[in-house]
């Protein structure tokens, strides 16, 4: 057992601590450490966005700029980053409600060019490729007689999976799809399908319930390695 | 109130208690429980062993100390990978709170395997814009990055030299605790045809799995047993495999707590009917 002497190891521990007290009940020292957390994270996120967005993309552009233009160079396109930098003041009047209307203008501007941007990839990426990989796999398709029929002729759990695999994804994605559709009401065949799509949903859900519950203990176990190994200095 | 009933009601701070116990047991007295490997995890292993040495690999660390548990693991075991393969890492940076994990990971593992810095490997730092990022990399890196992260001009660094766009890059693999691995998908995959792979949180895993049937990422390492995996396939075991151990106990003591909480459910909700009638 090596304890460590690293002060800062030390803080990180107790306010580790600090924090892990809130299981036995809310308490004193829980509530210095998370707003102690808050406070370091604002500060922290400050100063980045300020040294990484504003100062090269804003700050540094102007400077250059109106320093050109004010020593005879006349006007150059580093004083384009007026535009993004008047429009990012005017999200600014949010906070004077007589001319709160004005960031209006900025936020549209900002839906206006993100959407452009996303819109083509997004569509691509989420709805073509997944409709495309609902029903081919590369270049062959999920489901094909070919499969059962190779199946029945070599039977193996690598090829009944092969058969079924992709059938079975096909009817998933179509019930589910079918729950999700809310302009027939859901009853008869219609409510049939869409309860077979209840089936596929709770079992998504399951696998990321499981996956939670493996991401939530792996970051305890992250913060109990380091008090005993990093602070206690009990394991290697 | 019977045995069920109370079990019902049991205090959750004892549930805690065996939790913190299965955890801090089998990492002092390991169990060394097996671990196997999966096609997902398998599949990024076998994308960097393809790689021609002396290609590129870039690895995006887009996660923040919130989720460094399960991402600093497997960042470390593929770096590891890269070097043994002798595979140059570029390193960036797209969220914000992850330069400092980045660079202290980038620096102990390539003091580890004896990697140069601007030969081996380049931290190109952090870079706001996300999506932008990701599309002015495919044109010219020089654009979102001019110099790396100590101010250094990229045309100064040996290993940027001959690298211009993503056509100079073998794989791209981000490390992510929240939805860049997406945005990597639809700009540097759909746009360019780069191949990308991904680590993600568990808590992400099962939302990337679409990404792999169709075949936009070419592998996914999902959460600690991921990196553990990763370890075992590299044969460096490290974080993640000593982790396993401790998951696996826990898993089993939460899977004992639904059944026997169900269990008690229905014993006594049928006690209650039997009482009523």
């Amino acid at each position: 057992m090596h304890i460590s002497t690293d002060i800062w190891i030390w803080i990180a521990a107790i306010l580790t601590l600090c924090i892990y007290s809130f299981l036995y009940k809310d308490n004193p020292f829980y509530k210095f450490a998370e707003h102690l957390l808050v406070g370091v994270s604002a500060g922290y996120f400050f100063v980045i966005y300020f040294w990484n967005l504003v100062v090269p993309n804003l700050l540094t552009p102007l400077k250059t700029g109106f320093g050109t233009l004010f020593s005879g160079g006349g006007f150059t396109g580093d004083l384009a980053a007026l535009v993004p930098g008047i429009l990012g003041l005017i999200i600014l009047t949010r906070l004077i409600p007589k001319i709160a209307w004005m960031s209006r203008w900025a936020i549209g501007f900002y839906f206006g060019a993100f959407q452009g941007i996303i819109i083509t990839g997004y569509m691509q990426a989420y709805i073509l490729a997944q409709i495309y990989g609902t029903f081919m796999k590369g270049a062959d398709p999920v489901f094909s007689i070919a499969y059962f029929g190779n199946f029945f002729g070599d039977p193996s759990w690598g090829k009944v999976l092969l058969a079924v695999s992709g059938p079975l994804m096909i009817v998933g994605v179509i019930c589910t799809l079918t729950y999700f559709f809310f302009s027939t009401e859901h009853k008869g065949f219609v409510g049939g399908v869409a309860k077979i799509g209840i089936v596929f949903l709770m079992i998504g859900f399951g696998a990321s319930f499981g996956y939670t519950v493996m991401a939530r203990v792996s970051l305890l176990i992250g913060r109990l390695q380091f008090l005993l190994r990093d602070w206690l200095g009990i394991i290697s | 109130m019977n045995l069920y009933e109370k079990f019902l009601h049991i205090d959750r701070r004892y549930i805690f208690i065996f939790v913190a116990l299965g955890v801090i047991i089998p990492l002092i007295w390991p169990l060394g429980l097996a671990v196997t490997t999966s096609p997902p995890v398998e599949n990024v292993y076998k994308a960097i062993e393809e790689l021609e040495p002396g290609t590129p690999v870039l690895v995006s660390v887009d996660y923040d100390p919130s989720t460094q548990p399960e991402l600093s693991p497997m960042t470390v075991a593929v770096l590891r990978h890269c070097f043994y393969r002798d595979l140059p890492v570029i390193i960036t940076v797209l969220h914000p709170g992850g330069p400092g994990l980045a660079l202290e990971i980038s620096d102990r593992i390539s003091k580890e395997m004896g990697a140069t810095y601007g030969e081996d490997y380049v931290f190109l730092g952090y870079k706001v814009g996300g999506s932008a990022v990701i599309l002015s990399m495919g044109q010219d890196f020089q654009v979102s990055f001019p110099a790396d992260y100590f101010n250094t001009p990229i045309d100064d660094i040996p290993l940027m030299k001959n690298v211009r766009n993503y056509n100079d890059v073998g794989l791209v693999i981000t490390m992510s605790g929240s939805t860049y691995p997406e945005v990597w998908v639809a700009y540097a995959h759909e746009r360019y045809g780069q191949k990308i792979a991904a680590g993600v949180t568990a808590v992400m895993a099962a939302d990337y799995y679409p990404f792999l049937q169709t075949g936009q990422l070419v592998g996914l390492i999902g959460g600690l047993k991921g990196a553990a995996e990763y370890e075992k396939l590299i044969e460096r075991p490290d974080d993640g495999l000593k982790g396993m151990d401790a998951q696996t106990i826990v898993h089993l003591f939460v899977v004992l707590m639904i059944l026997l909480g169900n269990l008690a459910f229905f014993f006594v909700k049928r006690a209650k009917k039997r009482e009523a009638a």
